[in-house]
């Protein structure tokens, strides 16, 4: 049994910002995989939720007519990695937030929730952070826009009002369109893991099999998920090459400044960024096209 | 043999798969309460004071009980039988709750009240005081002259054992080369899914019932008698099934605390579940060890002397304690053989979770310094792995000059042949010679022996009664304990196979209670098929005399030219038959002048033990780039005698791999340095392996025949999980050239390692 | 049965192994705790209380998830299926008997939640190779196995059917 003194089902995105506002001890509760824990945890003591799982325009997946990708907040894992749109427009999403725990907790657990939950683990993040998404919220006072690398305060902390509803997730064409990603999850386990380190790369191909684009996120290489746009500019316009893939994992190792934990070295994480973002960049340049030797 | 050697269905799969086997938690009682422990947030101290009155007056508690509750005597929780003999018991060293704590989640108080929810929110109203002291979490802080004791009295030495065999002077002569090496082994769980569970109520005449969740229910029974102060006959423990022991459940977790508890609100029922995260921190843990080892070998790879330091780390109190060190020696022993060989260690009281039993019982340990080393020098030696294994082993019929066991059976030489065929060893090695790249394969083995059961150290008595019905068919009733590793279907199959009546005629008695089931000890040890097997077996032909004589009278045929078959009365040499064995069981059921049902009613102390033998073959395949160590093909072969069942000992072989595997190269537990923490209490940081991560394993058997035990079987329970860590170790090793010596080989570690030595 | 302290409860409607419930649950209650405690549906067993074990797993509208992270109330309008209603008439599912069959079951803690789990890919016609089949398996924890006769026995199933 959980300590849950309050619950609230909340039908649409407007009753749900209305049940917060109402209601200053109020929390929202999507999948519940991080809340439900915390709650257990004693983090939450006599807990008041507003449930929003089964508001339906929060799990929409959808293409805009100016060939924005919207994904609903409350949308799961399981119906992201499956959805034909993200298979097409941004396939490396779809398999990161595969790598999330199992089957079970993918069926529940929600995009949403994952940002904003705020942790630097999180297997959507690095990958949002690569496509420079969007945040669309709605509070009190209407429906703001954020980027996505604005949202975080630190460690499990985002700037968001306790009556703020994040409602969607937009990527929009400019960073989808010709890209390739790809997301390498390095944990322990193979499944039911959290990361060591997460690192996403996004890139374009230009004439020439150059670089035109990259994008390298990592998770877990700081207090928040994070880009290191030294990197990326370090190789964006160059020719591919086993020089240029070295470069990329030094400057990337470079660029962060992970901490020493019981999980992890900050040594073995400086390693591991080197290396899994030399392997990210060499696949997302395959998938988008390039040719690699 | 008709049953005894096939693979039949085991006979609880169907309750299992239905959802319809009953564990501890499965059973309801009206007016259960539920009980939480208040645990001790810090490692090491006292607590000054304590305040629970917001506790008591929360809605829906019934009582707070506190150290200032419960008897002051101390008693012992590990599962062992009772011997008389004070220099053999078990060390005394708890109380039902403390003052003294002695590991974050000592239990200090409890909270009984109507439902969990109201119990959690009760205990974190629970306010106390500690006078604190530094944590002592190594051996070297456990051994500090002058600082607190854990223990009163023991300067933190639970206990010291080792032996000396042979002219060591002599053999280090001859010795041509010495090597010296030094190893370590980490804390783990054993992660029963099923957590530690029990609850406990009065009867009318003020006897105490205990459902739990326990590998002995009789030593419990012992026990919580001890605990309470009480006679031991007042005390009844009834064990429903059991999801996974695995050791963990061969000592008293939770059962003490909840039959007292039980007293504490006049015989209502109180039950006491442990969380996953208690669980982890609360219960019992496989013990870390720290070796030196020293091995002194002749030109040839024979060894000459070898010599064993080990230092083991309990935790805050005993449980099994110094025993698990000393069968560490003895298998480390018994392994090979040598001219003289020195054992000696110790076992100190830390501030962590108390360690215990676990499937090996200090034998993953033992094979993880000795097979480590011994591939270091035959590396050194420039020796095949497995031939300098080949030229030490004992051989059939050697006796220990120790305990005195002699290895009748010994299939470690057939084990290595076909580990080295299974795995085209010389193929692959010659293939795998000069590796640059940065994905490397390598090749390991690793060598065991183990004991069916605990003589001459502990006692092997063992219960079992049959009773048969009007029908012919027969109840079964043993005091050991099915606990998912098959011995209620094993024994079955020895009941059907000596009386000569199917399968289907065999009704077991799968729960335990100690009022009713013959008095056994227990599920440890490797102990079941080989020791309780023996009550069993003697059983069955007590009721087959009894069928045969009884048909005798009915036929005037002897009993000496009849048999069972099938159900039938025959005649023995041809196999005819004479009359349906339903006839004379009914009869005996029934005839108003001779009928007297048979029954047969067997304790059986086994004075013997038997050596199994085996190995594990791996290749791996490394990736200096990340870490990861990646298992191609495992191979597991053992000499268990005679495989009762194949089906159900391949499970115990793949289950105990998987074990091994995790011991190797992801499972542990950590503790914060400063402050004694658990830093890892629940499945996502304590790296159980996924189905994803497991290799297919291969589980081999060698043909042997033991003629110690019931239709020639002896161990196989804990063996499989004994040698993969060391021959993933070795083939990691043969990969790549670098030796690990602490377990387990995270990804950390051997990207640290590699690039201290240049690799990358 | 005791009184235990009461929360706020809400009704729910639902479907438990084909059957049509209509309760009050308490909305601290997590589905778990729902068959667990109140319908003794005890086959659905609790390892862990927080997603990493799969002990508990059910099929919610033919689809594998953890009963424990799952609130009572958000059952309502579901289709619930437990270990308890896999047997029909006495006689053994075709994933039950294949565990049985092939070994898959020792201690059996886990064992409900995977024949459900295969339950669900069967269903959903599932020919996935071993990687895939493993990775479907992998929210489910078991001590006992290996894992490798369960992979068995799935195969088994998911094999037969194509
Ligand atoms: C066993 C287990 C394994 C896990 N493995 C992983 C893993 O591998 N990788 C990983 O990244 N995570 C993992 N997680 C964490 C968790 O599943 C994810 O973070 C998940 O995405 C959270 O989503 P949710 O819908 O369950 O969030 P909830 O728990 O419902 O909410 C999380 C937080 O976000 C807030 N919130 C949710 N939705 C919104 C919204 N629309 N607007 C505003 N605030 C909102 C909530 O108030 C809460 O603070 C695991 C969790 C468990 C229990
Ligand atoms: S009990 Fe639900 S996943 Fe472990
Ligand atoms: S059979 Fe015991 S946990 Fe799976």
């Amino acid at each position: 049994m959980y300590d849950i003194a309050r619950y609230e089902e909340a039908r649409t995105v407007d009753e749900a910002v209305a049940l917060l506002a109402a209601n200053p001890n109020a929390r929202i509760i999507a999948g519940g995989t991080d809340v439900l824990i915390r709650i257990r945890e004693g983090h939450q003591p006599s807990a008041e939720l507003v449930g929003i799982r089964h508001i339906e325009e929060l799990s929409k997946i959808e293409l805009r007519s100016d060939g924005t990708l919207s994904i609903g907040a409350a949308a799961t894992f399981s119906r992201i990695s499956k959805h034909s749109l993200i298979t097409h427009l941004v396939p490396a999403l779809g398999e990161a937030v595969e790598t999330v725990g199992g089957p079970q907790i993918r069926r529940v657990a929600t995009i949403g929730g994952n940002v904003c939950n705020g942790a630097t683990s999180a297997d959507s993040a690095s990958t949002l952070f690569a496509f420079d998404t969007v945040l669309q919220i709605q509070g009190p006072e209407g429906v703001r826009l954020v980027p996505i690398r604005e949202i975080y305060r630190g460690p499990g902390k985002v700037h968001l009002g306790q009556a703020e509803v994040l409602t969607a997730i937009l990527i929009s064409p400019e960073n989808y369109n010709g890209f390739g990603g790809h997301y390498i999850k390095y944990a322990m386990r193979k499944a039911m893991d959290i990361a060591t380190l997460g690192c996403s790369v996004n890139c374009k191909v230009g004439t020439g099999n150059i670089v035109e684009k990259a994008r390298l996120a990592f998770g877990v290489a700081a207090p928040t998920p994070i880009r290191c746009p030294g990197a990326e500019a370090l190789v964006e316009g160059k020719p591919f090459s086993a020089a240029l893939v070295d470069d990329f994992g030094k400057a990337a190792a470079a660029e962060i400044n992970p901490r020493t934990s019981w999980r992890a070295s900050r040594e073995f994480r400086l390693h591991l960024a080197e290396e899994l973002s030399k392997q990210a960049l060499v696949r997302a340049f395959i998938k988008a096209g390039g040719k690699v030797q | 043999m008709e049953i005894v050697g096939r693979s039949i269905t085991r006979v609880d799969a169907v309750a299992k798969v239905k959802g319809t086997a009953k564990y501890v938690d499965d059973h309801f009682v009206p007016g259960m309460l539920h009980a939480k422990a208040f645990r001790s947030t810090i490692a090491n101290g006292w607590v000054k004071s304590i305040d629970v009155s917001k506790a008591k007056v929360l809605p829906g508690v019934v009582a707070v009980i506190t150290y200032e509750d419960v008897p002051t005597h101390t008693f012992p929780t590990a599962g062992h039988p009772y011997s008389k003999d004070p220099s053999h018991q078990d060390v005394a060293d708890r109380n039902l709750l403390t003052r003294r704590v002695r590991y974050v989640g000592d239990e200090i108080a409890a909270v009984i009240a109507v439902d969990e929810l109201t119990a959690e929110k009760a205990r974190q109203l629970i306010n106390v005081e500690y006078e604190e002291y530094a944590p002592v979490l190594t051996a070297e802080a456990a051994l500090q002259p002058g600082i607190p004791e854990i223990h009163a009295g023991t300067g933190n030495v639970l206990g010291r054992g080792g032996y000396e065999v042979g002219d060591m002077a002599e053999a280090v002569a001859e010795s041509d080369h010495t090597f010296v090496d030094e190893f370590s082994t980490q804390v783990v769980a054993h992660c029963a899914m099923e957590n530690y569970s029990a609850y406990a109520y009065m009867e009318e005449n003020g006897r105490i019932v205990v459902v739990s969740s326990t590998q002995i229910p009789h030593i419990c029974r012992r026990i919580v008698g001890q605990a309470l102060g009480i006679p031991w006959g007042r005390v009844r423990v009834i064990k429903p099934y059991i999801g996974g022991g695995f050791g963990g459940k061969q000592d008293t977790v939770v059962e003490p605390l909840v039959a007292f508890l039980t007293t504490k609100v006049h015989g209502r029922p109180v039950k006491m579940e442990l969380s996953r995260e208690e669980s982890f921190i609360s219960s019992r843990v496989r013990h870390p060890f720290q070796f030196r080892i020293e091995t002194g070998v002749t030109k040839d790879g024979t060894l000459s002397f070898r010599n064993l330091e080990a230092i083991s780390l309990n935790g805050g109190y005993a449980s099994h304690g110094q025993s698990i060190a000393n069968n560490c020696g003895t298998k480390f022993r018994q392994q090979y053989r040598q001219k003289a060989i020195k054992y000696s260690c110790k076992t100190l009281y830390t501030n962590m979770p108390a360690a215990g039993a676990m499937r090996g019982y200090g034998v993953p340990q033992a094979m993880f310094v000795m097979e480590s080393h011994l591939d270091d020098i035959a590396r050194a030696l420039d020796m095949d792995p497995v031939e300098i294994r080949l030229k030490n082993i004992p051989e059939t019929g050697h006796k220990d000059p120790l305990n005195g066991i002699v290895a009748l059976s010994n299939g470690l030489k057939e084990c290595l042949v076909k580990g080295k065929e299974l795995i085209r060893w010389d193929e692959k090695k010659a293939a795998q010679a000069n590796q640059t790249g940065t994905k490397r394969r390598g090749l390991g083995v690793a060598c065991f022996n183990y004991a069916s059961g605990t003589h001459p150290v502990g006692l092997e008595v063992a219960g079992a009664r049959i009773v048969m019905n009007e029908d012919g068919s027969v109840q079964l009733q043993v005091g050991a304990t099915e606990i998912g590793q098959g011995s209620d279907t094993v024994f079955s199959q020895m009941v059907a196979e000596t009386i000569g009546i199917p399968l289907s005629m065999v009704h077991i008695l799968s729960e335990q209670d100690t009022d009713i089931s013959p008095v056994d000890l227990g599920s440890y040890a490797s102990r079941q098929t080989y020791i309780t097997g023996m009550a069993v077996r003697k059983a069955a032909e007590e009721i087959k005399a009894k069928v045969l004589e009884y048909a005798w009278g009915m036929t005037d045929i002897p009993a000496q030219v009849m048999d069972i078959v099938d159900g039938w009365i025959v005649y023995k040499h041809n196999g005819e038959k004479i009359t349906p064995l339903i006839e004379i069981a009914l009869d005996a059921h029934t005839d108003v002048v001779h009928a007297k049902p048979f029954t047969a009613d067997v304790t059986n102390n086994a004075r013997v033990n038997a050596l199994a033998f085996g190995c594990t073959f791996v290749e791996v395949e490394v990736d200096i780039l990340t870490g990861k160590v990646e298992i191609l093909e495992i191979y597991n072969i053992h000499d268990s005698g005679t495989i009762v069942n194949p089906t159900l000992a391949e499970g115990q072989v793949h289950g105990g791999v998987s074990m091994g595997l995790g011991y190797a190269l992801y499972e542990q537990m950590l503790f914060d340095p400063k402050t004694g923490k658990p830093l890892i209490h629940n499945l996502l940081d304590y790296k159980l392996m996924t189905a994803l991560d497991t290799p297919e394993i291969g589980a081999h058997f060698v043909n042997t025949f033991e003629p110690t035990g019931p239709y020639g079987a002896k161990a196989l329970g804990e063996p499989p999980a004994i040698t993969p860590a060391p021959a993933i170790r070795n083939a990691i090793l043969d990969a790549t050239g670098v030796k690990f010596n602490d377990l387990p080989m995270t990804p950390q570690r051997l990207i640290a390692k590699f690039q201290a030595e240049g690799l990358i | 049965m005791t009184s235990t302290i009461s929360g706020r409860t809400q009704k729910i409607t639902c479907t438990i192994n084909g059957e049509a419930v209509t309760m009050d649950v308490d909305i601290r209650e997590s589905l778990l705790d729902v068959l667990r405690n109140r319908l003794y549906l005890t086959g659905t067993k609790k390892g862990c209380g927080v997603g990493e074990c799969g002990a508990c797993t059910v099929l919610i509208d033919g689809e594998a998830y953890d009963s424990c992270l799952f609130l009572a109330v958000w059952a309502d309008g579901k289709h619930i299926r437990t270990i308890e209603g896999e047997a029909k008439e006495g006689q053994l599912s075709e994933v039950q008997e294949a565990f049985v069959e092939s070994g898959a079951v020792q201690c059996g803690y886990c064992i409900p939640g995977f024949v459900l789990s295969v339950t669900a890919l069967k269903e959903q016609n599932c020919h996935c190779d071993r990687e895939s089949l493993k990775k479907e398996l992998s929210g489910h924890m078991c001590r006992c196995t290996g894992y490798q006769n369960i992979i068995k026995a799935a195969e088994k199933v998911l094999t037969e059917d194509k």
